[in-house]
């Protein structure tokens, strides 16, 4: 430990106390970001902590990471300086519930499991299903701004906000927004913080709309030769009256999903009545045998819980078995899905494909060789690709090294101007997350 | 006005779009508000390259511009509260892409909003938003306020269907932001910009999502005998988490008002309706009926009738959404408040809006979106009638603070502009406000852009800037 990070546990320490700071080595290599290791770790238990820590941090010039189970904290540039670590997890009650009125507002650092939990005893639920659940936290499952299969009816965490409590670089500690179901009182800066990497502000606290936990859930599951019959089923359905709650494609081979097929495969998820469900279940049969489906299968309610808690754990089952793998979110217009798949395929790599219906998706693939140079080549293709037909594409995991030779948010986009306008408003100094866009 | 900056704006433009005569000038210092402010020039542009040059004009003369859709506003967002220029959009309303197959349009910022789901129709699609003004307010409008509308209950409101825009900053520079599918990484500008009311940037063009129309719709109108067991329903529904795509509540006093304008065919002799929508697979929507009739009856609804066809649905919704041009036979003006509470707060604060209608002396009528407890509480007054005014704008912010008092909010849909912005501070603090400033200011850093509105104007909420009503003589080399 050098003289300056003893300088800065010991005013840590007077913030939050000396329980709650760690330094040692060890400790601090636990909440790396891309090898870079923070000089302390502070873990605070108040919104206003959180606030004095900023403070310092900003008098100081001390560059801050918040994180919660540190499940997604790799996604993004690797940081340009990192001397606090900013442990959000004690700040984990629910500050307020409101079941009548369906609204909650819970600190950041809370587990999404826990939050289930609460919520489940009232027969409600959030639907914000990101992967890592189990260990995710609502704050990490926000400014990661990873879309959960649910996002197929209840649409992303930007429709369910309703407000936040914040840290700005300047240690203030604001908000926006509210606890009500609509409002448009001020500006909705706590819209910005979804996906925003804690490069804006320190979120302590985060207010949503709840949503009453559905009737018998069903899934239904259908498999394709091709990506093509599978895409048409999504069209098939997107022009029905129906609204399944969550839908994905998965292509073949898939690691823990399907890893033994050549097919694609479609997976769609309901829930009502009986009635419902069987007018559901009678369309959906229907709109595979139209699409020429290979096969096409009712799964009951055990069946379909299972495999949607496997394509929610997809990715990180991927990460698991395969750590260097590079995964890609790219977005598109769905009807525009067949001709970007068919590119895709012509990098000829061995690739994966996780699609939701709004057209947004996973694509991954194993690096065929340790050659950066080759694999920034591979990356630089793939985002090439999805530039030319105004698909949006970022390498959201992949190896460390690579992100030294490759700019893991592609290309330039027009509004990057307006970004860094509002990076500077947020944080003037640049302390918090910087160099993470 | 400074006679250079007209000449200017005509020769860019044409004489037929530049309005500058006191007569011509005097229907946009009117917007649907109890609020006035006289523009010193109105322009008319077609194109969004002819926005950037009005702009960059407007600055070379440090001149405010103000953006205006048609005019259908309730908070004073669209008036030019320091006069200068007001830029109106009426001209750019052109559909410029229907994309049937991915559920998008794009259209410009002066379509009105009841056009866009007209030209979807064929597609079997429509534009979700639906204010009370949807047959005249246009999209442009519906951003820059966030718009709701009753069935915003199931869809959300503006932001939850804008993807992408084109923006003009007040330095004339024409950017985009967002796009077509609505999925990108990095800060979710659209999210920002959408309900910003004007003061970030204008809007030039605009990608929105299309929703698909239900395949059934069932329409309830459920009459109680008390304002109470209206609201307890309200609650009920919302605590038995029952989501209809809409549900609104009539007072008696309101719909007895409607009834003798419209003939939608509420019942007069009642205290209280509600207008419940339940749309969806026809196999689901049968199943909510039931459900929503059920906790009605619970709450002693005298009578839940279903319309029977479109000719009654569309009669009801005519007398929902005509409710307050009814009003406008009652009283010379009125002031109607926006205010939002938490749903399970409904029959308290109902109870209280009674109570503060007595004290003042005035006529509070009710019709509003109860299922996310936005309310529109409608003040009647006289403003020939010296100190009316003056009397209904204090009882409205003794409504707005009992709302903020219980968990709520200043405004659901029609925006702070400026007859809210002084009661900001009863939500926002200091460090609050300093921050929406610092966001204000990395875009329209000189208030070029609709000053005076959102933020407070009183002292002891920062220094907000605002620029001097008089533009400056001559234009800036």
């Amino acid at each position: 430990m050098t003289a300056s990070s003893v300088h800065v546990a010991t005013q840590l320490e007077s913030i939050v106390g000396r329980s709650h700071i760690k330094s040692s080595p060890e400790e601090c290599a636990a909440y790396s970001v891309d090898n870079c290791i923070p000089g302390v770790v502070a873990a605070p238990a108040s919104a206003h902590e959180v606030s004095e820590i900023v403070r310092f941090a900003a008098k100081e010039n001390l560059a801050v990471i918040a994180c919660g189970s540190r499940s997604k904290l790799n996604i993004g540039k690797p940081p340009a300086r990192y001397d606090i670590a900013l442990d959000m997890t004690s700040l984990n009650q629910i500050a307020h519930y409101d079941p009548a009125d369906l609204t909650l507002s819970v600190e950041a650092g809370m587990s999404l499991a826990t939050l289930s939990t609460a919520l489940f005893e009232q027969k409600q639920f959030l639907p914000l299903a990101v992967p890592f659940a189990d260990r995710s936290t609502v704050g990490g499952a926000i400014a990661s701004g990873l879309d959960s299969p649910l996002r197929q009816l209840y649409g992303t965490a930007r429709d369910f906000i309703i407000g936040a409590e914040f840290v700005t670089g300047s240690g203030a500690l604001t908000k926006s927004g509210g606890r009500v179901v609509k409002n448009v009182t001020g500006y909705d800066l706590h819209k910005l913080l979804i996906g925003s990497l804690g490069t804006l502000a320190v979120i302590t606290r985060i207010n949503f709309r709840t949503f009453p936990l559905p009737l018998d859930a069903c899934g239904f599951l259908a498999s394709y030769p091709s990506a093509a019959g599978a895409l048409a089923l999504r069209d098939r359905i997107a022009n029905s009256p129906l609204a399944p709650s969550t839908f994905e494609i998965v292509s073949p081979r898939f690691p823990h999903l399907f890893p033994d097929a050549d097919l694609w495969h479609v997976c769609v998820g309901f829930a009502g009545t009986a009635e419902v469900s069987g007018r559901v279940s009678r369309d959906l049969l229907a709109f595979a045998a139209e699409t020429n489906s290979v096969s096409a299968q009712i799964l009951e309610d055990q069946a379909c819980f299972t495999l949607w808690q496997q394509i929610r754990e997809a990715i990180p089952n991927l990460l698991s078995a395969s750590p260097a793998m590079c995964i890609f979110k790219i977005a598109q217009l769905p009807g525009e899905l067949p001709k970007l798949f068919s590119s895709l395929a012509k990098i000829e790599l061995p690739s994966v494909v996780l699609a939701g219906g709004s057209g947004a998706f996973y694509y991954g693939f194993c690096p065929a060789s340790p050659d950066l140079q080759l694999l920034s080549g591979t990356v630089a293709s793939i985002f090439e690709i999805c530039s030319e037909q105004n698909a949006t594409s970022a390498l959201l995991w992949c190896p460390t090294e690579l992100k030294k030779h490759q700019n893991i948010w592609g290309q330039p986009r027009q509004d990057d101007g307006l970004m860094k306008r509002l990076k500077f408003a947020f944080d003037p100094q640049n302390i918090l997350a910087p160099g993470r866009y | 006005m400074n006679l250079a900056l007209i000449r200017e704006l005509e020769s860019l433009l044409d004489k037929q779009s530049v309005l500058h005569l006191p007569e011509d000038l005097a229907l946009y210092q009117y917007d649907g508000s109890v609020e006035k402010a006289l523009p010193d020039v109105v322009v008319f542009p077609r194109t969004t390259d002819e926005v950037s040059q009005i702009v960059r004009l407007a600055a070379r003369y440090d001149v405010p511009i103000v953006g205006r859709g048609a005019g259908t506003g309730l908070s004073g967002g669209a008036l030019a509260r320091t006069g200068g220029v007001m830029l109106v959009f009426a001209r750019m309303n052109r559909i410029l892409a229907i994309d049937a197959r991915n559920q998008r349009a794009v259209v410009e910022p002066g379509v009105v909003n009841f056009e866009l789901s007209r030209a979807a129709e064929p597609s079997g699609l429509y534009f979700a938003p639906d204010p009370s003004s949807q047959k005249s307010c246009t999209i442009g409008g519906n951003v820059s306020e966030n718009a709701g509308g009753p069935h915003t209950l199931a869809y959300g409101v503006t932001t939850n269907h804008v993807v992408a825009l084109e923006l003009v900053l007040p330095d004339g520079e024409i950017v985009r932001i967002g796009n077509a599918h609505g999925d990108a990484h990095g800060y979710d500008l659209p999210g920002l910009f959408v309900g910003s009311e004007g003061t970030l940037a204008l809007v030039t063009e605009i990608t929105v999502k299309l929703l698909r129309r239900p395949e059934a719709v069932k329409t309830l109108l459920a009459v109680f005998d008390t304002i109470d067991d209206a609201t307890s329903t309200v609650a009920e529904l919302t605590a038995r988490a029952i989501t209809p795509a809409a549900c609104e509540m009539l007072d008696g006093w309101t719909l007895r008002a409607i009834e003798d304008y419209v003939h939608a065919g509420f019942p007069r002799d009642s205290a209280a309706v509600l207008l419940i929508e339940v749309e969806g697979l026809t196999e689901a929507v049968a199943a909510q009926a039931t459900a929503v009739s059920e906790v009605c009856h619970d709450h002693h609804a005298r009578e839940v009738r279903i319309a029977r066809d479109n000719q009654e649905r569309d009669l009801l919704w005519k007398g929902r959404k005509n409710a307050f041009g009814a009003m406008g036979r009652l009283a010379p003006s009125n002031y109607v408040l926006d205010g939002v509470i938490p749903r399970s707060k409904l029959p308290q604060t109902l109870r209280r809006l009674a109570e503060i209608g007595e004290r003042y002396n005035f006529k509070i009528g009710n019709i509003f979106h109860a299922g996310d407890g936005n309310l529109h509480p409608i003040v009647l007054f006289d403003p020939r009638d010296p100190g009316q005014l003056e009397l209904a704008l204090e009882a409205a912010s003794e409504i707005l603070r009992y709302c903020v008092e219980v968990g709520g909010t200043l405004t659901g849909e029609h925006g702070v502009g400026m007859e809210k912005s002084e009661l900001m501070p009863l939500l926002f603090s200091d460090d609050d406000f300093d921050l929406m400033r610092r966001v204000h200011d990395a875009f329209n850093p000189n208030s070029a852009l609709n000053p005076g509105k959102i933020f407070p104007l009183s002292k002891g909420c920062g220094e907000i800037r605002v620029k001097s009503p008089k533009p400056a003589a001559s234009p800036r080399a």
